[in-house]
């Protein structure tokens, strides 16, 4: 059963009044523009024991993705197909108002949206994780763990996941007479194949205006946040409004204007840390 | 008209397959105060696709925690039944259920009124009683009519309609056949009498002039649906007319 | 239903001048909308909305008829057919300091047990708390109590107590209408009390509509003549 929130931190009025009046000028507290994201830094590599990882800080928020690669049986509507599981945790070390237990529903949603924008476009080429068709298949686990919440969970998580999996290696394996299949972590069959490259946008709806990546205080005091996934072609390939308030058309039509405008900055980030690599 | 697995999902005439034009909803049937028990309750259908919503509230929350001072807390449960689909449903909420659970709250957020009973839980239950797709939307209209029915003070009615992308056309309120086969799934809650869209999701790959053409299509039948909501509200009394 | 009056669902556009009660009336600035359904009674231009619907929420002052449901140290937990428990304090209903050591509350109300109340404070924040310091007030001794929704209640009572007077007339019954949605009744025998319950039921049924005073007068006679009374 999902509940309004009742353990929210109370927003002091003078607060929302002094972020309002700044956006009236075009800036805000931390003095970047409505439209601009928060410095990202990408880090990738950081799990030697992942087939892939990635600690992705976007401004003092922290999300690590790592990518686990096992095998397992395909699901029998897609025999020709590997699996993709998105799980994503809060840990409780993040945040005073994360606790510990199974994932709550913001959790959950988070997973389930970043799992969708990866899936619906076909990030993973999931034909070419094949073992056996229809008996064996590489199952990809792409974990999400929240270390430092400062607002905007979505587009860090996102950038993570497309990092941990840009950079993670496909394990070898041997297959015996008995069918039975030995993964060999430490020789790898090359590059995971990706297909596409996906980010996440969220906007806060903070009155009338409309502000790119929201900071945990931005995030408390906005009406509501839309999540908009964006591939390398300018497609949009999942949305989420998250939140307690509503959108007139107008905003919306105005929400992906600025989103689309603003994946291109998280697409360089990822590029720029991508190329670093490698 | 076939795509490359053979699948078609249009006829030469441009219509769909069960003969609906593109723009073209389900037959919908709405009905209130179908349960005894509950504040308020109703029976939405779109085609095959039947929910039920009861409302209880506002009460007093048992667990007395949750209370929030100054509003009442809404609660909102989305669920399967078991047998709703064509294999059988695992009754414990999936995790599918729990984010759809968040999503129909958030829609319900805007419209309702709940700074007017401080310290009281308002509760939503719906049952998905056969899927046919659309269930979150059917669900959100079914909500909205259960609420206006235990006269729960709200801002203004909501509706929902789903919007697909199959062989590239837009097509309103999708099945559950053509949503297999459907490059993306929009579904889409609103409240036109305050200009306000409450739920707004997109599964697939749109363009954003796609997701803006489908967003004015379901807007549009969304209108009509919350009309029908208030007709169907009115008809109560108008029949106890003399 | 007559002229200038129509049946309104929430959400629809009422001319900003619409009166009415301000929880159940929405300003959206330029014009209003019904918060629940209701009709809206147009007179000499001016718009009036009525809510067919709608919870019972305490306001100081309220005589209300109250359900014992509960009980504490120093006071009952009274259902009032409310959102918000109310409260009784046992130092309250005896009118001088509650003594635990030699005042047994049991003795005094049960659970199960219908109380007369006033309404003494309430503020949305903290549950209401009662009086039964007052005339009538206090513990409901005989009768029955019939339940109706609150928003009932005005329509029941009608204008300067129009109709509950002509209910009480015809049927010789007592009848106390507690804006809670609960309407005591003492009746002389049990088919004036049936009657009078019937007629309440309709009212309830059919408040929105006209010419209804008649109507439930007409009833009352058909049933009188039927049983007999």
């Amino acid at each position: 059963m999902s509940m309004t929130p009742f353990r929210v931190p109370v927003v002091p009025t003078l607060k929302k009044e002094t972020f309002m009046s700044l956006y009236r000028k075009g800036t805000r507290l931390d003095e970047r523009d409505l439209f601009t994201p928060r410095k990202v830094e990408i880090e990738t590599g950081v799990i030697d024991k992942a087939e892939g990882s990635a600690l992705v800080k976007l401004g003092n928020t922290k999300v690590l993705a790592g990518v686990k690669i096992e095998v397992g049986t395909p699901f029998r509507d897609t025999p020709n197909q590997g699996v993709l599981t998105v799980h994503a945790e809060f840990v409780p070390l993040a945040s005073p108002v994360f606790e510990p237990g199974p994932p709550d529903e913001n959790a959950i949603e988070l997973a389930r949206v970043v799992d969708r924008s990866l899936r619906e476009v076909g990030v993973v080429d999931l034909e070419s994780l094949v073992i056996r068709e229809g008996e064996k298949v590489w199952i990809v686990w792409v974990d999400l763990y929240v270390i430092d919440h400062d607002g905007n969970l979505f587009d860090a998580s996102m950038l993570a996941a497309m990092a941990a999996l840009k950079t993670a290696r496909l394990p070898d394996y041997e297959e015996y007479e008995t069918g039975e299949i030995e993964v060999l972590r430490d020789k790898s069959q090359g590059p995971l194949k990706l297909n596409h490259t996906v980010v996440t946008v969220t906007t806060a709806k903070v009155g009338e205006y409309i502000i790119v990546d929201p900071t945990l205080d931005e995030e408390t005091i906005s009406d509501s946040r839309m999540v908009v996934a964006v591939d390398e072609q300018g497609r949009i390939v999942g949305l989420q409004k998250v939140g307690e308030a509503g959108y007139t058309r107008e905003e919306v039509e105005k929400v992906l204007n600025i989103s689309l405008g603003a994946a291109k900055v998280y697409f360089k980030s990822l590029e720029e840390a991508l190329a670093r690599k490698g | 008209m076939a795509r490359k697995d053979g699948v078609t999902l249009f006829r030469e005439d441009g219509t769909r397959l069960d003969g609906r034009r593109p723009d073209e909803m389900r037959p919908i049937r709405m009905e209130v105060g179908v349960l005894e028990n509950a504040d308020g309750s109703a029976m939405v259908e779109f085609g095959r696709t039947k929910v039920l919503a009861a409302v209880y509230g506002p009460r007093e929350p048992v667990q007395k925690y949750i209370a929030i001072p100054d509003k009442a807390v809404l609660r909102v449960r989305y669920h399967m039944a078991p047998f709703s689909t064509s294999e059988r449903k695992s009754p414990a909420p999936s995790r599918r259920e729990v984010e759809l659970s968040k999503v129909i709250r958030e829609a319900l957020e805007p419209v309702v009124l709940t700074d007017q009973f401080p310290r009281t839980a308002i509760d939503v239950f719906i049952e998905v009683l056969q899927a046919d797709g659309g269930t979150r939307t059917t669900g959100l209209t079914a909500a909205s009519l259960a609420l206006a029915d235990a006269g729960i003070p709200m801002r203004a009615l909501v509706g929902g309609v789903a919007v697909g992308k199959i062989q590239d056309k837009l097509v309103l309120d999708i099945d559950e056949f053509e949503d297999n086969y459907a490059e993306a799934d929009m579904p889409v809650g609103a409240a036109p009498d305050i200009g306000l869209v409450t739920l707004f999701q997109i599964n697939g790959v749109m363009t954003r002039e796609e997701v803006m053409k489908g967003l004015d299509m379901a807007l549009e039948a969304i209108n009509k649906i919350v009309e029908m909501e208030k007709e169907v509200l009115k008809s109560k009394y108008v029949k106890a007319e003399v | 239903m007559a002229k200038g009056r129509r049946i309104v669902a929430p959400g629809e556009q009422l001319p900003p001048d619409t009166t009415g009660p301000e929880e159940y009336l929405v300003d959206h600035g330029e014009w209003k909308s019904p918060a629940t359904l209701g009709i809206v009674d147009e007179r000499d231009g001016k718009h009036v909305f009525i809510p067919l619907q709608g919870v019972y929420v305490p306001r100081k002052g309220d005589i209300v008829i109250g359900l014992i449901t509960g009980q504490g140290i120093v006071n009952w937990f009274v259902d009032i057919n409310s959102p918000y428990q109310a409260i009784l304090t046992v130092q309250d209903f005896l009118g001088r300091p509650f003594n635990p050591m030699t005042d047994d509350m049991s003795k005094l109300l049960r659970i199960g047990d219908y109380v007369k109340a006033q309404v003494q404070a309430f503020d949305r924040t903290r549950n209401p708390t009662l009086t039964v310091q007052g005339e009538g007030l206090g513990r409901i001794v005989e009768g029955k109590i019939v339940e109706v929704l609150p928003s009932r209640i005005p329509r029941i009572i009608g204008k300067k107590h129009s109709m509950i007077n002509m209910i009480s007339e015809e049927t010789g019954c007592e009848i106390y209408a507690a804006v809670n949605g609960r309407i005591h009744l003492k009746c002389p025998n049990e088919d004036s009390e049936t009657i009078a319950i019937l007629a309440i039921k309709k009212i309830e049924r059919e408040t929105h509509t006209v010419g209804l005073t008649e109507r439930v007068k007409r009833l009352i006679q058909e049933e009188k003549k039927v049983r007999g009374v």
